[in-house]
């Protein structure tokens, strides 16, 4: 009983983590820890081959299977606060109370008796006795369950296809879209600029300085723009002083009075990715 | 040993599923949510296995977890039509039923 009195608490905390966090990824890693724990559960019931099965296939591959979901749809993982039904949030934790409450008042008043114990149906190994049963017994399940799967398999991927409207731009159709583009709109022919490269700081979420000192917003992904976690690239670039300072190349006086100071309009990019 | 704790333990998780059923507004939360609730009931079987001595328990334990596997490849390959054409997984924003 120790495992369970260790795992417990760890499982319905995470399970009620689950509930409060904001990102959809940390979601996904609580739900990780459940399962993770409920397999060192199967373990301690007398059930090897549902554990190795629950950490195979449930942290495995459905786990997987949502982080890589939450990687496809991106952008969109934090939920929204907003309520669409008034009081549906505290109704619904109400009435979850009210109802876990019932079920474990109800329980807490049974008793189940002795606990008979798996010793003797595992007599052989668990494994081979869950397949005397699986293709004995339960045969028929078992074959429905390659129809449940093979449907699965279609659905998903009739579900993921899309058809192609329009047919597929070749390299002479983008090139002269670009074109016409630049005739119309004056847009840069070129491919996009490449995001900054300074003294102490080389990566794409930061974006290069223009002439002029303010950095260009084409330099990098509007992905990473629209998660809020560019990095600010003035900052960097101001840190040439410091770099100077830790090599021990002390720029004379009058150099660093003159220099322009170029942290002008993008400090605020620097506080919300701190924020 | 006492099979009651792992019996209670399973009908918290599954009411704590629940709840995030019906409070959670990203869709694959609430995936997430009805997986917990499946985790919960197969603990329940897993635990009544061994309460009453035979493997039939283990066995239903293992179909729930093949049909959540199914379920999961179906349920994200819906998310994912409905979030490339509303660019949106909030439960929400899919209502054009309601209309």
């Amino acid at each position: 009983m120790t495992a369970f009195w260790v795992l417990a608490p760890v499982m319905v905390l995470a399970a009620l983590g689950i509930l409060f966090v904001r990102k959809a990824v940390h979601a996904a890693m609580l739900l990780a820890v459940v399962m993770i724990s409920l397999a060192v559960l199967y373990a301690v019931l007398d059930a090897p081959f549902l554990f190795a099965v629950q950490i195979i296939v449930y942290t495995g591959a459905i786990l997987m299977l949502f982080l890589f979901v939450l990687m496809l749809v991106g952008v969109d993982a934090s939920d929204s606060v907003v309520e669409t039904i008034r009081g549906q949030r505290l109704l619904a934790i109400v009435v979850g109370l009210l109802f876990g409450g019932t079920l474990v008042a109800g329980l807490g008043q049974l008793s189940l008796g002795t606990v008979v114990g798996l010793d003797e149906a595992n007599d052989g190994g668990n494994i081979q006795a869950l397949a005397n049963l699986l293709f004995s017994k339960y045969v028929f399940a078992f074959e429905t369950t390659s129809a449940l799967l093979i449907t699965a398999a279609i659905g998903a991927m009739v579900l993921a296809h899309r058809e192609r409207l329009t047919p597929k731009a070749g390299q002479a159709a983008t090139a002269a879209q670009r074109m016409k583009d630049y005739a119309e709109s004056g847009k840069h022919l070129g491919p996009l600029p490449a995001p900054g490269v300074y003294a102490r700081h080389n990566a794409v979420d930061t974006p290069a300085l223009l002439p002029d000192g303010t950095p260009s917003e084409l330099s990098v992904n509007r992905v990473l723009a629209a998660r809020g976690t560019v990095r600010s690239a003035p900052a960097y670039a101001e840190k040439v002083d410091e770099v100077e300072r830790q090599l021990g190349i002390s720029p004379p006086v009058e150099e660093v009075a003159q220099r322009p100071s170029r942290n002008q309009g993008s400090t605020a990019t620097d506080e919300e990715e701190q924020a | 040993m006492n099979t009651e704790p792992y019996i209670i333990l399973s009908a918290i998780l599954f009411t704590i599923g629940c709840v995030g059923v019906l409070t959670r507004r990203n869709a694959i939360v609430v995936f997430m949510c009805v997986e917990l609730m499946l985790n919960a009931s197969n603990l329940a079987l897993v635990t009544f296995a061994k309460q009453h001595g035979n493997l039939d328990g283990q066995i239903a334990a293992f179909f729930v977890m093949v049909v959540a596997a199914a379920e999961v490849v179906v349920g994200l390959a819906i998310i994912m039509t409905i979030f490339r054409t509303r660019r949106s997984a909030s439960v929400d924003d899919a209502s054009l039923l309601k209309y």
